[in-house]
């Protein structure tokens, strides 16, 4: 006996957030309100992805869960745990082998496929809010598809940095429609996101907004013709797996300042070590 | 065993409510992110003229915050009863409806329901279509959730081109045939070749 209902939202939640995926999904970047629940981990955790891999969930499901590319961080293994318990689904680390992955801050690095489901945690979902804070406002430059506030905005960061200094959370906009915030993931995940195989959920609990991209669907990065969008990256190769073409997170490793990078994609980087790859530091570290 | 009026309303519905709406849901969902991918929806044996697939929807998606609008020939009193007890959807007119269920002739003149707003263009009608013909047939579909091109057998070709031209507001569909179902939201490009 479980002591939870599955996936452990009610019925009518999960019948209302439902709802909501379904509209989501028929205007592609258009941001649904919902009626948010409280979940037994505080805002800014996940609440938003959460919900809406709870109403995704079937009992036959492969439950992935990353936070900034790792499985084994403690808000992706917190997570994980929930849905262990309250679903009491099957869970893995590996990209390939699940079939709905919750993230937080991240695409995995290895291409998803067509039966599967990313689950995007988050925080702020309007594009537009930190360029114009009232709600009313952005909801009619959405309508008007009023957008030239963000390639200002964007400009402003040419004239003063010379380039586009915006690194992650960078602006889309999906199907030659609405802007979308793609959440923080770095921009050298931006590229991902277009004609991606898999569908993609965006859940934000705090803001009561679900959103998505469909599978096969063009999501292109604001740019200029003369300032073009460029993914980028630490310029290293990863310490542990020699991979050159993954995104690094810089890790410091003591006092005198010396450091590494490794890849963020925990799946990534153990499953090319397995296969034999080293790095310039993989001797160290082990 | 007799299998009154009232027997007929309190069954039909899911054995285990949470799973089958749980699977119930990933294949309409699948099905609206993939428009012209055909998906088997079991479980729900709901009074005729009504499709098991229709009444898996109706069980996955409705309850007492969603009005329902009932085309003639689907508004039988043995349907209505069945809809009440295991959704409790009210019944509304066809302008103030969230859901809407009947053949494409009965939904004429499909004009009537909703399409949004310029502010909300999430607040729009779903159209639950039953049809006799369900295949990967007739109309080209381009767009969002199709890698090249897709094709379904659809009623018609012309509401649907106005329903897509008027994007991001229009109303969603959903065909039902048996147990299958087929999506084909707002945001689908539909060309008769």
């Amino acid at each position: 006996m479980n002591d939870y209902n599955f996936a452990y939202l009610d019925e009518g939640t999960k019948r209302m957030i439902r709802r909501a995926i379904l509209k989501a999904v028929a205007v592609p970047g258009y941001q649904v309100p919902f009626a948010s629940r409280e979940m037994p981990m505080p805002y800014g955790w996940g609440t938003g992805g959460v919900q809406v891999t709870a109403a995704c969930l079937r009992p036959d499901d492969r439950l992935k869960v990353i936070d900034q590319g790792a499985d084994d961080t403690t808000n992706a293994v917190s997570i994980r745990k929930f849905f262990q318990r309250t679903a009491r689904v099957a869970t893995t680390e590996r990209t390939g082998d699940a079939t709905i992955i919750q993230t937080r801050h991240r695409i995995p690095e290895a291409p998803l496929s067509e039966g599967q489901i990313l689950v995007y945690q988050v925080p702020i979902p309007e594009p537009l809010r930190f360029l114009e804070p009232r709600e009313t406002e952005t909801r009619r430059m959405h309508a008007l598809q009023e957008y030239g506030l963000m390639h200002l905005k964007l400009y402003e960061d040419i004239a003063r940095h010379g380039e586009i200094a915006t690194s992650y959370a960078y602006p889309v906009q999906v199907s030659g429609r609405y802007v979308m915030d793609p959440s923080p993931i770095p921009k050298f995940d931006n590229p991902k996101l277009s004609n991606c195989p898999a569908l993609q959920l965006f859940g934000a609990g705090r803001e009561q907004r679900i959103y998505a991209v469909p599978p096969y669907t063009q999501v292109i990065s604001l740019d200029f013709e003369d300032h073009p969008f460029v993914a980028t990256k630490a310029p290293h190769a990863c310490d542990l797996c020699g991979d050159d073409g993954s995104y690094l997170d810089e890790v410091i490793t003591d006092d005198a300042g010396r450091r590494m990078f490794i890849c963020s994609d925990t799946d990534h980087c153990n499953s090319r070590r397995a296969a034999g790859h080293v790095g310039a530091l993989t001797g160290d570290a082990a | 065993m007799t299998n009154s009026a009232p027997d007929r309303a309190l069954s039909g519905g899911f054995s285990d409510m949470p799973v089958e709406a749980a699977q119930g849901f990933r294949s309409v969902l699948d099905a609206l992110s993939r428009p012209g991918s055909i998906v088997r929806l079991n479980g729900a044996t709901p009074p005729a003229p009504m499709s098991p697939a229709a009444g898996a929807v109706a069980l996955v998606l409705l309850d007492n915050t969603t009005p329902l609008y009932l085309a003639p020939g689907h508004d039988t009193p043995a349907l209505c009863a069945w809809i009440a007890f295991h959704t409790g959807a009210p019944l509304v007119s066809a302008e103030t409806a969230m859901f809407a269920l009947g053949t494409w002739p009965a939904l004429q003149p499909v004009s009537r329901f909703a399409i949004g707003t310029a502010d909300y263009p999430d607040r729009a009608a779903t159209l639950i279509v039953e049809t006799d013909r369900l295949d990967s047939s007739g109309g080209r579909l381009h767009g969002p959730g199709i890698e090249t091109s897709a094709r379904l057998s659809l009623p018609e070709i012309a509401a649907f081109r106005a329903n897509h031209a008027r994007f991001p507001l229009g109303f969603d569909t959903l065909f039902t045939c048996g147990d299958r179902l087929a999506g084909l939201p707002r945001s689908t490009q539909v060309e008769s070749d």
